[in-house]
């Protein structure tokens, strides 16, 4: 069920809690980006903190780390702010905060789920605002999409409007598929040039699904589909890529690399230029626009050779999300990466397994809105990369150079 | 009155009348597909600069990219291995003298009805028997109302055994080209071969023996169904793009209304 909005109220301005972070804070967020519970924990002392300091409370040593902590404690306090200046707090009050005493020690300041009792047992997990930073969060099994502190932490499709960019390929089909299995008010799929026959369209007629013509390498056909469904996109879905085997020498050739550059890169900046300022204004709205997400491959962060044109698209693709995501931010938009590693499709049939599967891709997409995170890596070789790039990039380029 | 003062006042007369056969270049207009592992037919994309704006306050402009063979285009016998070796075989040395030219027009519509209908040397020779021997240095288009389909499924009518759409086969090309020495074909078709025309023999028999034989294709045609059998004249200038394969173009042909003011 869609919910309408008045067409004669003043749709709520998008509004974001205090950006601000130390450089410490900003390891807290990184992890949860991640979604990964990160704390401080001395390397001299072992003493975990929170929130982030630059030198140990126990012993004063600056030698701290962000490390993967036990989620385990007791919330020993409540109170609900009711008042507040801060303008996004002030449109969402009241505002559940309490105090959880950590099994590894600190207490930390967190925000409540309405179904947690306290005193009880308690885990906390760490979670982004809509501005981007990790808040941390202590909520009970169940009704997490229905209470609106986890609807502001998360972007789950629940009863959203969500246009998944290209639905000719079987990753698109899959995502379409999932995310109405997973409550989507409607799923826009697009489908560029469609007087060419494609497996599966008949999928794609489906209750709660329309075909929109979108095609990323056009401009003119980008802002048509902006212009007509722009304002009802809460989350866009980047499936658009396109992949051809080789690197510089004796690759697939100039004219291959910028067509795929046209569907790769400029293709994103087409859908962010056309939908990003719809779905900015949107972001304070009820349902709100929520995320922005592409998926892209996991050579964006370090090409594997026999695909090296294709990962230099990925990453030209990953750093221009990466200032779209600064740019949607105000709006209180997500942008999520999802990487995953290589698909299990016709042009990756000279690739040895592990492969990711078209579903395994759409769960991780759904996975990723109903947890909020930034990015998310999917399949063995994407999280092993991702492991290997955040070690020492230099290294993971010769590895995979062979 | 000097022969072009007499052709300039019959124009302006409406004596002769200009007939437009090219398509409007736009983004969605289907061009060849190739399969996947070949290099692919960029189709056309207009960017624009700026439009009295910021990125340019007093002026509107666009950056255009295409294919040399996206909407209605001109095929220089370069385009084909068989005319690797033909003297001004790009489109820059393509002397403008042969592509203005006259035209016939051969209507296989009611033919056309079979998807894969291939015109054969015996129905050219039938159309000559009603308008006369085509003559030497003629443009020969092929009338399949195909063009009447482009905005559907239907034009490039993709399957799974690939294209379907009329086109001549491989004697009837021979016979254009050696016996009644045609400047060029031209279709309403996305090629001048039938869909199916790589199984035929030659494979693409029309692009093999025209460019083979330093001839010229014309594509993607429309409104030949407002051209006279015979007696069109035809301009088919493609741009002069060093070393070019092929080129969009503005094609059209003179006709004769048949009296002043009748268009």
């Amino acid at each position: 069920m869609i919910v309408r909005k008045d067409p004669q109220a003043v749709t709520r301005p998008p509004q974001v809690p205090p950006t601000g972070r130390s450089r410490a804070g900003l390891r807290l967020t990184a992890a949860a980006a991640r979604g990964v519970f990160a704390l401080q924990r001395c390397r001299r002392c072992g003493t975990w903190m929170v929130p982030a300091h630059d030198a140990c409370p126990a012993c004063l040593s600056v030698d701290l780390a962000v490390l993967p902590a036990p989620d385990g404690g007791e919330a020993i306090a409540q109170t609900t702010v009711r008042v507040t200046t801060e303008l996004y707090f002030r449109e969402r009050t009241p505002w559940r905060v309490g105090l959880v005493r950590l099994n590894c020690g600190p207490t930390a300041v967190v925000y409540l789920a309405a179904n947690v009792v306290v005193p009880s047992r308690i885990a906390v997990s760490a979670k982004l605002d809509v501005g981007g930073n990790a808040v941390l969060v202590a909520a009970g099994e169940g009704a997490m999409a229905d209470d609106p502190l986890m609807a502001e932490l998360t972007a789950s499709p629940k009863g959203r409007r969500v246009l998944v960019t290209d639905a000719r390929t079987a990753v698109g089909q899959a995502i379409v598929t999932e995310l109405r299995a997973a409550g989507a008010a409607h799923v826009f799929a697009g489908v560029a040039e469609p007087w060419k026959p494609f497996a599966g369209r008949e999928g794609l007629a489906g209750a709660g699904i329309d075909t929109v013509d979108l095609d990323v390498t056009d401009t003119r056909s980008v802002q048509r589909a902006a212009a007509a469904i722009g304002g009802k996109v809460d989350i866009l879905v980047n499936t658009a890529d396109m992949v051809r085997p080789g690197g510089v020498i004796g690759g697939p050739g100039l004219a291959t690399a910028r067509q795929a550059f046209e569907v790769n890169v400029f293709g994103l900046q087409r859908l962010g230029e056309a939908f990003g300022p719809a779905m900015s204004a949107r972001g304070g709205d009820t349902p709100s626009a929520a995320a922005f997400v592409d998926i892209l491959p996991i050579g964006a962060l370090a090409p594997d050779g026999a695909f090296g044109s294709h990962a230099a698209s990925a990453a030209a693709r990953h750093s221009l999300l990466k200032t779209l995501r600064a740019e949607l931010r105000g709006g209180g938009i997500r942008t999520l990466a999802v990487f995953t590693g290589p698909v299990d499709d016709d042009w990756r049939r000279s690739v040895p397994p592990p492969k990711v599967s078209s579903g395994a891709l759409a769960r991780a997409v759904v996975a990723a809105l109903e947890r909020g995170v930034e990015e998310s890596f999917v399949g063995e070789v994407a999280q092993d990369v991702a492991a290997r790039w955040r070690d020492d990039p230099k290294v993971l380029e010769r590895e995979l150079s062979g | 009155m000097s022969g072009l003062a007499t052709f300039a006042a019959a124009l302006a007369s409406g004596e002769v009348e200009i007939v437009d056969l090219t398509h409007p270049l736009t983004a969605d207009f289907p061009v060849i597909v190739l399969p996947p592992e070949f290099g692919q037919c960029q189709p056309f994309r207009r960017e624009e600069v700026s439009r009295y704006d910021a990125r340019g306050p007093a002026w509107y402009w666009n950056t255009l990219t295409m294919s040399e063979h996206a909407g209605t285009h001109f095929d220089a016998p370069a385009h084909w291995i068989s005319g690797s070796d033909a003297p001004c075989g790009t489109v820059d040395a393509v002397p403008l003298g042969r592509v203005v030219a006259p035209a016939v027009v051969i209507d296989v519509t009611a033919e056309s009805a079979d998807e894969d209908y291939l015109v054969s040397e015996a129905r050219i020779r039938e159309w000559e028997a009603e308008h006369g021997t085509i003559p030497a240095g003629a443009w020969v288009l092929l009338h399949t109302g195909w063009s009447r389909l482009v905005g559907t499924d239907r034009y490039l009518n993709l399957r799974e055994d690939g294209a379907h759409s009329p086109g001549p086969d491989a004697a009837a090309v021979r016979f254009l080209v050696t016996e009644r020495d045609i400047v060029g074909l031209g279709t309403e078709t996305v090629g001048t071969d039938a869909g199916q025309g790589g199984h035929l023999d030659p494979p693409y028999p029309a692009h093999t023996i025209l460019h083979g034989h330093w001839r010229y294709g014309l594509q993607c045609l429309a409104n030949l169904d407002r051209l006279p059998p015979t007696g069109a004249l035809l301009v088919a200038a493609p741009l002069k793009v060093e070393g070019g394969s092929g080129s969009p173009l503005r094609v059209f042909a003179f006709v004769s209304t048949g009296g002043p003011g009748k268009v």
